[in-house]
């Protein structure tokens, strides 16, 4: 019988682990009930605040984008901290390291079943609220048509101008790209923290406080490059937190983009490139953990 | 442990090897204009503790929002100080919303000032007056702090216009504010016209806003609006101009 050679990487097993994930965690109840909020958030966000119609978009696109952060995110850590903890608990991390499956391979999986949860769930959300945006642009649009039908046709262009530029942009796009990224980078330092971690509160915790004191990072980083009057002590604080934590704030465009500041497309690479580094360097961190772990 | 520690110096060697480019893209965004909120103990007396800690957590336009609505219904109440407070809250948190700085300098500019104006407690005309003008001053000093946010929107230029027209009639500022937002870029088209309006109302500068009145005028059509046309006699007439030189 033909046997072929073991390879250290498989891409079958990588999309079977990480397929199993996906599934594993769209079963969870606590993954309907976080998109059911958020979904909720960015739906009812059209009801909130019914005054001009700059004033209706600018809150209704600030409540959606936010609950997408803040969902993705809470999504990112509360799926990750609790894979490897579970798998152990089950015993079901015993049957596949027992199998011709590497730690990496596995670890990889994993998180490649996290990132697709979050992408799925990023785009039911985002869809939700494009046509909630549209809906209601289509309906100022027409109100503003009503309204003006015997104004000028350039007074008639600038109204319809204003709504447009007030409801869809495309920065809208980099804002949930960013979103997107941040909850991937969450998701790989959650993965890291578990690898050590003896339980998921233990890693959710940790989470927390890396959440905060990642938006935290870039003050520390400035104070400690900038600051010379600080004594030794204080620096060698800011300049650990500065290198330990990641800087969570370069994620942060959503602000910007729904006040209408236009994200260059170089700035957007360039920060999907330095979070692409972040997940590869702490997959990696975490691999180094993960394979000397005993099971 | 020793995982661990090692784990710890490969976090700083990597801290060591990404700060740079955190850096650079920090730098990038204040060049774009993004990131301007400065975190610092002025802002936490600001928006309390949660506000804070919501802003410093990446959700600084959803409290921006909230905060916006709160001053919404203090405008309802008609209280004025809260309406005022709430604003430059808001306008702190998103200092690139231009919407948040054109609201609260209609708010004091108008709302105020007209408040204070009718104020039945105030039985001097002098004070009430000058309540009003303090208004003014307040919803001017928003749109100069707007502008000085967001050089780059037209719509703070109009609205800074419109405040000089309406409200100080100081007719040579306002068409200097409506000049400078017609220059920039998605400015509206009746911008140019509001600048010349101003300026033909300006004493002293008549022969320049005839110059801009009739270039505009030579554009065509669309542009000889009936108020354009109204101020170009006017001035005319003002001028005396010969019948020759006149716009036919």
């Amino acid at each position: 019988m033909h046997s072929q050679p073991h390879r250290v990487f498989s891409s079958a097993r990588f999309a079977a682990i990480s397929g199993n994930t996906f599934i594993g965690l769209t079963r969870l109840k606590i993954f309907y009930v976080l998109l059911l909020f958020a979904l909720l958030l960015i739906g009812s966000s059209v009801f909130m605040a019914r005054m001009t119609f700059q004033q209706e978009f600018q809150v209704l696109k600030d409540v959606a984008l936010g609950a997408m952060s803040l969902f993705t995110s809470l999504l990112a850590v509360l799926a990750t901290a609790r894979l490897l903890p579970q798998d152990a608990e089950d015993r079901t991390i015993y049957t596949i390291l027992a199998k011709p499956v590497s730690r990496f391979e596995y670890l990889a999986g994993k998180l490649s079943g996290v990132l697709t949860l979050l992408a799925v769930s990023l785009i039911a959300m985002s869809a939700l609220f494009f046509v909630v945006l549209f809906l209601r642009e289509q309906s100022v649009l027409s109100e503003t048509a009503r309204q003006m039908s015997g104004a000028p046709a350039e007074i008639q262009a600038e109204a319809v101008r204003a709504v447009r530029t007030a409801g869809f942009n495309s920065n809208l796009f980099s804002a949930i790209a960013v979103i997107y990224l941040k909850g991937c980078v969450l998701a790989a330092v959650t993965l890291l923290v578990s690898t050590f971690a003896s339980t998921t509160i233990f890693t959710t915790i940790t989470m927390a406080f890396v959440y905060f004191i990642g938006h935290l990072q870039s003050i520390a980083r400035e104070y400690w490059l900038q600051t010379n009057s600080a004594g030794w002590l204080t620096k060698t604080f800011l300049a650990v937190v500065a290198l330990l934590f990641p800087d969570l704030q370069i994620f942060n465009l959503i602000d910007d983009a729904v006040a209408g500041t236009a994200i260059p497309l170089t700035l957007l690479l360039k920060t999907i490139g330095l979070g692409a580094f972040y997940i590869v360097f702490y997959l990696v961190v975490s691999l180094a953990l993960f394979f000397r772990k005993e099971l | 442990m020793t995982r661990i520690a090692g784990a710890i110096v490969a976090l700083l060697l990597f801290g060591a090897v990404r700060w740079p480019i955190e850096r650079h893209l920090t730098d990038t965004h204040r060049a774009l204009g993004l990131r301007t909120l400065d975190f610092n103990l002025g802002l936490r007396e600001q928006l309390g503790q949660l506000g804070f800690i919501a802003a410093l957590s990446g959700f600084r336009s959803v409290v921006a929002d909230a905060l916006f609505i709160e001053a919404h219904v203090a405008w309802e109440r008609t209280e004025w100080g809260r309406v005022l407070l709430l604003f430059r809250q808001t306008t702190t948190l998103q200092p690139r919303a231009v919407l948040f700085w054109e609201m609260a300098a209609w708010h004091m500019a108008w709302n105020a000032s007209t408040a204070a104006m009718n104020d039945p407690r105030q039985p001097q005309l002098a004070l009430r007056v000058k309540t009003a003008r303090e208004y003014y001053d307040l919803g001017k000093d928003f749109l100069e702090r707007g502008i000085r946010n967001n050089p780059e929107r037209p719509e703070l230029y109009e609205a800074l216009g419109r405040l000089y027209r309406d409200k100080y009639e100081d007719h040579e500022r306002a068409a200097d504010c409506f000049a400078r937002g017609a220059a920039l870029p998605g400015a509206r088209a009746y911008l140019k016209r509001f600048a010349a309006y101003e300026l033909a109302r300006a004493p002293g500068r008549e022969q320049e806003a005839y110059r801009q009145l009739r270039a505009l005028y030579d554009v065509g059509e669309a542009e000889r609006t009936p108020a354009l046309l109204r101020h170009l006699k006017e001035l005319e007439n003002k001028l005396a101009m010969p019948a020759q030189n006149r716009a036919p």
